[in-house]
């Protein structure tokens, strides 16, 4: 593709893969695990925090010249809570089951390391195109590892993957059973450390 | 109310909601911190402190100007201006973290020392934030938040100076290469939040 160049591409792609946001940088875990027992709230989540960084990326990108370097925590920290403030509003008007569901965890976008992670080490410093895409590639490699979580979950505590019951009934009149452990805390944990143990491997990453 | 209910409210939330083990709130300085039992101590005291201080300062804010009908006061009982409660929580928070530093540094520069570097990290805490929220949306009463504020608090440096004292024991085993790190600390965590669930459903 020509419109892009080798820059904004490797903005894009490298947190997909080779510098994944949560399980090789570690941030932005906080919101990610509690919306994760079902794939549709994890769906959701990745969306509003793909907006989120991406237009937090550009906005930020476009004032980088012009915000005094001793104030630049709270600038960054006003733009983002604006932006998690309106994606809070279009779920209430428009999704409410939804925004019910969600409860505190669409807030706690803000305090998500991600947002204020990309916008202090790449946004200050990069024109607002690369930043847009980096935000969008940041974004979408969190929601990888969110839906991977959420599906594994949903999969074994209901049997089920976005709603949609997947284990036939004939297992469960033959003592099938759901795990009820994947709907609680710890499955969230567990599976999530196996995540990263295999993502880790394929990556070829190890550390200290 | 009587003391039963605050006590049981308090056990609740060190307890059964725990805000890391249960709540999945303040992993990131979770993980990042309790490498030695020493730092996670300090952190876990700076977070009770401060979410005792933010619950209740945020329990005003939010009746008194917030809230639907909260601007009665002032003459406007129709405003609703709970849709600025993100915004308006992150500055009491963030303005709160610098003057309980200012404060701390005046009159005890011991607890400062010890407590100082971690105090602007916390600003931006999940936990912190989430605590006022979940406040909001559980509709507590003023006193009702102290408590749960230093509730929450308690049970974050439990989960972390226990984090961090088990953190110790895979440095002297042979654990796969790749899950080295965050891998098998999520692992142990969720070990963790399994041994914590065996407190729900206590009721005092």
């Amino acid at each position: 593709m020509s419109i892009l160049d080798k820059k904004s591409k490797l903005a894009f792609s490298d947190p997909l893969m080779a510098n994944n946001p949560i399980s090789l940088q570690v941030l932005g875990i906080c919101s990610a695990l509690a919306v994760t027992v079902q794939v549709q709230t994890a769906l959701v989540m990745t969306l509003a925090v793909i907006a989120v960084l991406a237009i937090s990326n550009t906005v930020i990108s476009l004032l980088r010249n012009h915000i005094p370097n001793k104030v630049r925590i709270i600038v960054q920290l006003s733009v983002i809570a604006s932006l998690v403030i309106i994606i809070d509003q279009v779920l209430k008007a428009y999704m409410y089951d939804m925004s019910r569901a969600l409860s505190v965890f669409i807030g706690l976008i803000i305090t998500n390391c991600i947002v204020m992670g990309r916008a202090e080490a790449f946004a200050m410093q990069n024109d607002p195109k690369s930043s847009f895409l980096d935000g969008v590639g940041n974004g979408l490699g969190y929601g990888g590892i969110l839906i991977s979580v959420a599906v594994f979950r949903e999969l074994f505590g209901s049997g089920s993957i976005y709603g949609i019951q997947l284990i036939p009934n004939v297992f469960y009149s033959n003592g099938y059973e759901n795990m009820g452990l994947m709907v609680l805390a710890p499955g969230a944990f567990i599976i999530l450390g196996l995540i990263v143990w295999l993502h880790r491997i394929m990556a070829g990453i190890e550390s200290d | 109310m009587s003391v039963e209910h605050y006590v049981s409210l308090f056990t609740k939330a060190v307890f059964i909601d725990n805000m890391i083990l249960a709540y999945f709130l303040g992993m990131c300085s979770f993980l990042a911190i309790s490498k030695k039992i020493d730092t996670s101590i300090g952190l876990g005291f700076a977070v009770v402190f401060v979410l005792t201080v933010t619950a209740p300062l945020n329990w005003i804010v939010h009746h008194f100007l917030l809230e639907q009908g909260a601007l009665a006061w002032a003459g406007f009982p129709n405003a609703d201006l709970s849709f600025l409660n993100f915004i308006i929580f992150i500055a009491v928070i963030a303005t709160a973290v610098q003057l309980v530093e200012m404060a701390l540094d005046k009159f005890s520069p011991t607890l400062y020392n010890n407590l100082g570097i971690f105090l602007p990290l916390i600003a931006v805490n999940c936990s912190i934030l989430g605590g006022s929220m979940f406040m909001v949306e559980r509709k507590y009463l003023f006193t009702e938040s102290i408590v749960y504020g230093f509730g929450s608090g308690v049970g974050f440096l439990l989960a972390i100076a226990a984090m961090a004292a088990i953190r110790h024991r895979p440095r002297y085993s042979n654990v796969p290469k790749e899950l080295r790190g965050v891998g098998i600390t999520m692992l142990l965590t969720g070990l963790l939040s399994m041994a914590f669930m065996a407190f729900s459903g206590i009721d005092l």
